[in-house]
Order: structure tokens, then sequence, then C-alpha cells
């Protein structure tokens, strides 16, 4: 017998009290959801809880995205910038900075050795504070936001969902999925926190809509 | 209403005054109070200790014994727990239909004393009074198995004179665990140091609690360092009148 | 090679003992004190953020329990969906059979180092070892999992494995191994966790760059989509999942859920509960391979290895929805004393007191269910409600089969107990030995209270004085205030509540 069929043999001999009339999907997994917990803005709770995480958070009307890229950048003194596929050209600010384009792909030396990264998002969650990437147009393939040290993230005020499970509805489960909440950070020294790993160190999140 | 007193063997034999204190507050309160000689143990700590057939004949004598009264009342969180959460596993897996049903029976008039106090009886002040400074330790069973709550807080804040003071990190296990402090000893003794200092720094006369058991691992080590700090099982302190004399 | 030879550690003194020596360590206790402390006030209160805690916890248990009752039905989905996506699913029964396959296929790249992704399951098979033997370098890259691995160590707790370790040990650790393994430590490191953690971060960056397989967990995986998920902070994980080309994910069969849409509700909890965060800084989701980034190949790797036989008993079975938060550790008042090592075993603390002796059979860690006051703090943290204390006092009641099975003499506690019962089985009998007992213990009094006493209470009596049982029992003052007549059946001496 192959592993597979000795595997799901046992896992048979171990159910045989269910009963055969049970089936697997009669008990519904839907659960009841209060989100009272997320209150009247969700906008500002969405701000508020990704600066907790240390995230760099700014509100923009449409106007000024490119500008607020171009704020982050110089004030961690970037000089390289990647630009991933079918970002939206009016997100990428003039400056003194190269910019790098993914096609053809970038090689993991040159992501690591850029700067900066800007992309969109898929959607993002405001009771946690956290951006949802899908690595659809304009965000890149993942190694994108995830070599260079600095990821400035534009989020359209209307794509925050206010809670996970309401984002959960808007994921696509067929691609590659990130959910990132604040900088990369560890705890394993005496459970102290620490900011910036191994994943961007620096987390700036442009939130664009007409406040 | 009718209430038999389920001492549980512990009790009966190292702690008859928490009884009488029960008899006395129940019987003050205008009710009759009875006690089944045939009682002995609901069979603790043979089930957490493993050694489950043996449990079984308690369970049975348990469910005869304390049949057909309004209200079976525990002066412990633990045992009452035993009974309530355990029986009908023991009876299941052990016994036959007759006993099932008698368990089923029994387990919904069982309850530990604060229970009783506070749902059954619909009272919070007993009338008693304890001039003295206490603070109450939420014994795991009571606060976790049974989930009383703040009823013991609640009866308590009513007794008059008293001063209650808060003991810190108080829904922290005090180490006793039955069997655990025999075979655990180290640890136990651990829990037990963190718990006598969180007592010692409310500089209470009295800890107290709805379990003789962990007050007995508690007090046991208070009375080693000789601290002067007494241990009162929440029956005597709202047994206490003016009348007496402590 | 059995589940036991992994799981558990050899050489490991039964609980008592092992925690004896922990708690000698005050430092040891110290770290652990505070470390426990700070992520149980954390968790507490992120929980208490989410109006529907109750709900999503009673959520995640009805979803955990319900798919274990149709695991392979599950399984087999999962299967379909992995490789409709890209993917390769293989079978492993036991742990031997998990190296065999993992340690193939990365010899197929012909690559000799792998680097991995913290994993409980990988731990729990030997994995590193088996691969070492095979003469391939695996180099662990979550920081605590780098700590314990240069340090040559085990891990102590589920998700903070160096929680026994405190920064200046980490430090001589990393200045005295990292040039072993890699670019060494710099050589004026601090002991600050930010010079600690940037030094992990550029010892580990070169391998990240290079490395062409990765070996991963995964905390969760969908078996609609096939969709795996791992939750983590570091970015470690990241790296690991989207740079090389090859990525091996080893996973417990028990992890599988339904459906992509139920993994919301585990998202809630989880970071909730494991870190005391509202989430964690990265979650990757990943469904076979995806054209132009990330690996080219993806191997699932679904391991019993125990699980079954866990899976067959039906009271121990609700130990494997455990989603290795380790929130029952962070509140354990045992655990909180002795700290991991003490556990010896991969799983510690409460979920590890009741999955050890399930997956690695009771007679290898037959002290573990008796480590624990029966409290219920871990029942009441448990984001999946498993009920601990439960399985703990069943796993109990095994112990005792077990031994009773394998003795032709009882023990002497099986003989202690056998003699309480008879006691306890009659109310006669009860009363003659309260009267003896009474008269006995004032032979060891002195002012009302006992000392020191023998055999196994010794260890009980050296740090408590033990009242004198009363000289007359309530029973006996019942029937000595309550004469025959005036109350009736309390008079019955044998009386079983007759009316």
């Amino acid at each position: 017998m192959n592993g597979r069929e000795t595997v799901l043999s046992a896992i048979r001999g171990a159910l045989s009290g269910v009963p055969d009339s049970e089936r697997p999907d009669e008990v519904p997994t839907s659960h009841g959801r209060r989100a009272d917990h997320v209150g009247p803005d969700v906008v500002d709770l969405f701000v508020e809880r990704a600066a907790e995480y240390r995230a760099t958070v700014v509100r923009v009307p449409p106007s000024g995205a490119a500008a607020a890229v171009g704020h982050a950048l110089a004030r961690s003194g970037a000089r390289s910038l990647v630009v991933p596929p079918w970002l939206p050209e009016d997100l990428v600010p003039e400056g003194e900075w190269s910019l790098l384009a993914d096609v053809p792909p970038l090689t993991v030396g040159q992501l690591d050795a850029a700067d900066a990264v800007v992309t969109t998002v898929a959607t993002a969650i405001a009771v946690t504070g956290t951006v949802a990437l899908d690595h659809g147009p304009g965000q890149g393939r993942r190694a994108l936001t995830l070599l260079p040290d600095q990821h400035i993230c534009v989020v359209r005020a209307d794509q925050i969902a206010p809670d996970v499970p309401e984002a959960w509805g808007l994921l696509d489960p067929c691609r590659p999925l990130t959910l990132i909440s604040g900088p990369s950070a560890t705890s394993d020294i005496e459970l102290d926190r620490v900011e910036g790993v191994h994943g961007p160190r620096i987390l700036d999140i442009v939130v664009v809509g007409d406040a | 209403m009718r209430i038999a007193l389920f001492i549980t063997c512990f009790n009966d034999t190292m702690f008859p005054r928490t009884g009488r204190a029960v008899t006395e507050l129940l019987e003050r309160l205008g009710h009759t109070v009875e006690f089944p000689q045939g009682q002995t143990c609901c069979g603790q700590m043979h089930f957490n200790t493993g050694y489950r057939p043996e449990t079984l004949p308690m369970v049975r004598r348990f469910a005869e014994v304390f049949a057909g009264y309004d209200a079976v009342v525990a002066p412990s969180g633990s045992c009452a727990g035993m009974v309530r959460d355990h029986h009908r596993v023991v009876a299941a897996q052990y016994g036959d239909a007759a006993l099932a049903e008698a368990v089923e029976h029994v387990v919904p008039t069982v309850y530990e004393l604060s229970e009783l106090l506070v749902d059954v009886l619909g009272v919070t002040d007993v009338g008693a009074y304890f001039p003295h400074r206490v603070t109450y330790h939420p014994t795991c069973h009571s606060l976790r198995m049974l989930r009383v709550g703040d009823r013991p807080l609640s009866l308590l804040r009513a007794v008059k004179g008293i001063d209650l003071v808060e003991l810190p990190a108080a829904e922290s296990c005090c180490g006793f665990g039955g069997t655990f402090a025999l075979k655990n000893a180290d640890v136990s003794n651990a829990m037990l140091a963190d718990k006598m200092r969180h007592v010692q720094d409310t500089g209470a006369e009295f800890l107290c609690a709805g379990d003789n058991s962990c007050l007995t691992h508690i007090g046991g080590g208070l009375s080693r360092l000789r601290t002067g700090v007494g241990t009162m099982h929440l029956a005597e302190i709202l047994a206490s009148t003016e009348g007496d004399v402590r | 090679m059995s589940a036991a030879d992994n799981v558990v550690w050899l050489g490991t003194p039964a609980f008592p003992e092992a925690a004896r020596a922990a708690l000698a360590d005050t430092r040891l206790r110290a770290n652990l004190r505070r470390a426990t402390g700070t992520i149980r006030d954390k968790r507490l209160a992120v929980a208490a953020e989410l109006e529907d805690w109750e709900e999503l916890r009673e959520a995640a248990a009805t979803i955990k329990r319900r798919t274990l009752r149709h695991l392979d039905h599950h399984l087999l989905r999962l299967e379909k969906a992995v490789t409709a996506a890209g993917g390769v699913v293989h079978w492993a029964s036991d742990a031997a059979d998990a190296n065999r396959i993992v340690t193939a296929l990365v010899k197929a790249t012909g690559e000799d180092e792998v680097v991995k992704v913290k994993s409980m399951a990988t731990q729990e098979i030997g994995l590193n070892e088996a691969l070492a033997d095979a003469g391939i370098r695996a180099y662990e890259t979550d920081l605590a999992e780098l700590i314990v691995q240069l340090g040559g160590d085990r891990p102590s707790h589920i998700l903070v494995p160096a929680i026994h370790r405190g920064r200046s040990e980490i430090r001589e650790i990393f200045r005295r191994e990292m040039g072993e393994w890699g670019r060494p430590a710099p050589e004026d490191l601090s002991d600050e966790p930010r010079d600690l953690a940037e030094a992990a971060r550029l010892h580990l960056r070169e391998k990240f760059l290079r490395a062409k397989v990765a070996v991963s967990g995964a905390n969760f995986a969908a078996a609609d989509t096939g969709t795996v998920a791992v939750v983590e902070s570091e970015g470690n994980g990241r790296m690991c999942l989207t740079l090389p080309e090859t990525l091996i994910t080893v996973m417990g069969i028990e992890k599988v859920l339904p459906a992509f849409a139920d993994l919301d509700v585990f998202l809630q909890l989880l970071p909730r509960s494991s870190t005391g965060e509202r989430m964690n800084p990265y979650t990757s989701l990943w469904t076979g391979v995806t054209e132009g980034d990330g690996p080219r190949n993806f191997h699932l790797v679904l391991l019993d290895n125990g699980r079954t036989a866990t899976l067959a008993d039906e009271v121990g079975r609700q130990a494997l929805a455990c989603i290795r938060c380790s929130a029952c550790l962070n509140v354990c008042p045992v655990y909180e004393r002795t700290g991991g090592h003490a556990y010896g075993s991969v799983y510690p603390g409460p979920i590890g007191a009741v999955l050890t002796p399930q997956l690695a059979g009771i007679e290898n860690a037959a002290s573990l269910p008796f480590a624990s006051t029966l409290c219920g703090a871990c029942y009441d943290a448990c984001p999946v409600k498993i009920n601990i204390p439960e399985v703990l006092v069943h796993l109990r009641a095994e112990a005792v089969e077990a031994k009773r099975r394998d003795r032709l003499l009882p023990t002497s506690e099986a003989l202690a107990m056998k003699a309480a019962g008879a006691v306890l089985g009659s109310p006669r009998r009860l009363a003659t030995v309260q009267r003896l007992a009474a008269t006995g213990a004032r032979l060891l009094a002195r002012d009302g209270l006992i000392g020191a006493l023998p055999g196994p209470f010794a260890r009980w009596s050296g740090t408590r004085d033990t009242p004198v049982p009363a000289r007359e029992s309530l029973r006996a003052w019942w029937r000595r205030t309550r004469p025959a007549g005036s109350e009736g059946r309390s008079t019955t001496a044998e009386g079983k509540g007759r009316r």
C-alpha cells in the first residue's frame, strides 16, 4: 500500500464511529458576524490602526497621490524606485530617483539593491490596519514588495473594507495573496518588539480619497 | 425549601465547622437542611487521577442518596463541579441506563453554596457580620468549571463590618490541584509561593474561598511561614453574626 | 522510526523531575514570567476588542470538529485542488516517510541546502537531522528558530521557541556560532534586540537570495481552492515562499479547512490569540504555482505521524483542532513556572500535555497528562475551544489503564486509590476511618497542626502545615445533635435516601 492509501485507510478506520448518513457539508460553516467594533468611520479607523503598526500613513486627495509618494521617498532618501507593471502613471512622482520597471523581470540582486517600491493594493482592512495585495496589475509579483527596503502602498479610500470577513469576500483565492500589517517585525528576543527584519523596514501608506 | 447538605468527604473529616456554618446559615434564612447519612464522596480524586472505574460506585451512591431534594448544596466549587461536569461522563462510560437517568435527575439540583444563595434563594445580604479585613481567592473550579462569577464577592460585600480587599492576580491557580500537589510538588510549591505573596500583600487577616481544599494548601503554607493570616470558608464568614465572638 | 522518536525528546526525565530542574533556574523563571505575562495582557485586550469573539471561537470550534469528522473527504478535495493548480501532493504516514519524501525532492533539485520557515511539523519529524544525514544543510530563518539552531538547543515555546534565552545569551550564541554557518556576527554586536535582529537579517539575507529550495509548514489549507496559508511576522516566511524555485510544504493532515471562506474566522482568531496583535505583519497565501511569480515547483506533503491514532479517540480528537497559537501556554500557571523544556516534547504546555501522549503513545509521555492542576485557564483561552482539562483527565485514565495492563502487581498509588475507594464506598467505613484518623493524627500533631509527613506526603509537608482531622466529623455531629426522629432521613446510617 502506498502512503496515500495507508493514510486514507487509517483516517477511515479512525472515523468508523461517524455515521455514514452524516454528510461532510451538512453542518453550515457560516457564522453570525457582528462588526459593531468597526465604528462609524472606516477610513479613520484604518488610518489609526495602520499607524499603530508604525506604518507611516497619510491621507491625500486624488490630486495629491504622486506628491505623497514623492514625500515618502524623499523622507527615506530613496534613490531608486521599483515600478510594477500597470501601476497608474499618476502615482509616479517627479524626482531624482531612477525608476526600475519589472519588464523584463528584475533579478533578485537588482531588487535587493533597489531602495523602494510603490504599489496599489487589492483591498485593505480597517479593524486590523492591514493592506492586502493580490499581486495583480499595479502591485507586481511578490518579490517586488519584499526585497526593497521601503514599500509605499497607495490605497483608495473606497478599497478599505471594515473588517476581515468583508475583505475576505473581495479576495481571489486563485491569486497569490499577501496581507501586510505594518513593517516586518519580531518579538523573539525577550518579547521586545523590533520593527524591520527581513521584509521592508519602512511601510508608507497613502490613503487617497476626498476627505 | 428542603435542602440536602452534601458536605463532601474532605470537609466532613477535616472541616466539619464549614458544614455547621452552612447549616446555621440556611436555617437562619428559614430553610430546612437535611444531612443524608448515606453520603460519602463525589469521586473527584479518583476521577481526576485516572481511576475511573473506581469512581462509579461513588457516582451511583450520590445519585441515590441525593435524589428527590429541592436542592443539594455543596460548600465546595470543586466537588459541585465534579458532580455537574463528570458524573454524567462516568455514568455513560461505566454505568447503566438507570444510573444515567438517576444522574440526569440529580445533577440539576446540585449547587455550590454561592449559587444556591444568589440564584436559587435570591439573597445576597444574608445578615452576616464579620468585622475583619478579608481577601477572597476565587478557586479555579468555582471560577472556570461552575462559573460562579462574582456571586461570592457580592455575598461578601453585603457582610456588615467586613473590610474586603482585592487579591492581586486572584484568578491564578494556587497550585493545589488535588493529587497534583503530591505528584508535582515542586511546581505546586512555586505556585503556592506566589499565591501566598499576593495574599500577604493585601494585609488581610483572613483569606476566604469556597473550597477548603485550596484553603488547606494555601493556609498550610501561610501557617508554616507564621504569617498570622487565617483561612475561612465563605460559609463561615456568611454564618457569622453580631452574636458571635471570633 | 515511530512517531515517538521525535515528538518526544529522548533522555528527558518525567515531568516532575524535569520541572524541578527548570524551577531551580531563576533567570528562566523571570524570563517566562515577564514574557507570558506580557502576551497574556495583550491577548486579553485585543480579544475584548472584537464584539463577536465568542461567536468566532464557536465558529472555529465547529468548523474544526466538523472537518475532522470527514477528514478523508476534505484531504481528497485538497489534493485535487492543489494538483489542478500545478502543485504535487505527497502522503506520509510517519516521520520516516515524510523525511524520505522531502529528502528525495531536495536531492532531485541537485541542491545541498534549503531555507526553512518555522514549522512545528518539521520539528516533529526531525527533518533537519534527516536532511543533514543526506548531506543537505537546512537553515532555520525565523529569528527564534535561528537562535535555537545556532545554540544547538531545543525550542521551549510554540510561538517564541527561544523564550528561555535572554538577550545576552543570544548575543553570545550569535558571536560564537554565526561564522560557522555563514556571515559572522559583527565584532561589536551589542545585546540590544534591534542590533541582534539586524545581525540575523544580514546573516540570513545571503541565504535567502541564493536559495533554490525552501521548506515550510502550513497554518491552514483550504480544500476547495487548494490555497495554503502561512502566518508570520518577520518576512522570513515571505522570503522562503517567494524567492526559491522549489517550495516543499510539510503539513499535518489536521490543518485542512473545508473552504477558503473559512479562513477569515481563523485569521481573526489566530493573531489575537497568539501574539496579542490584531493581525500579524505578514500572511502569505498561495494556490499551487503562479506563472511569473514565486516558486515554479510546489510540493505539499500531508503528514499523519500519529494523527490518525489521535483521531480515533473521540474525546482526544479535539486536540487536532489546535491552530498552534500558544495562548494556552501563556495562561498556564504550570508552564509559566517550568517553561517548555520540562515537557520533553516538540509540543509543550497544556496543548503539548494532551497532544504529545496522543501522537507519541501514552507510554512515551505518561507523566504529561498529570502536569496540570486542571485549573481550566487553557480552555478559556483556547480560540478553538479545545477542552484541554477534559482531555487531560481522559488521558490520565488511559495512563492508569496502561499501567494496570503492563504490571502484574498494582502500583502503590493504585493500592491507595483502591483503599480510598473502599472507605468512600461506605459511610460506615468512612465514619470509622474518620474516628481513627482524628485520634491518630493527634499523635503526630503539635498545636493542632501536622508538620512532617511520611512517604508520598513528604513533599507536601515540606512547605505546608496540615490541620488534624476534626475530633468530631460533621456526620457524627449531626447524629449527636439531631437525634433520631427529629430529622427523618438524616438518621439512616446507611440510608440511601429512601422516602
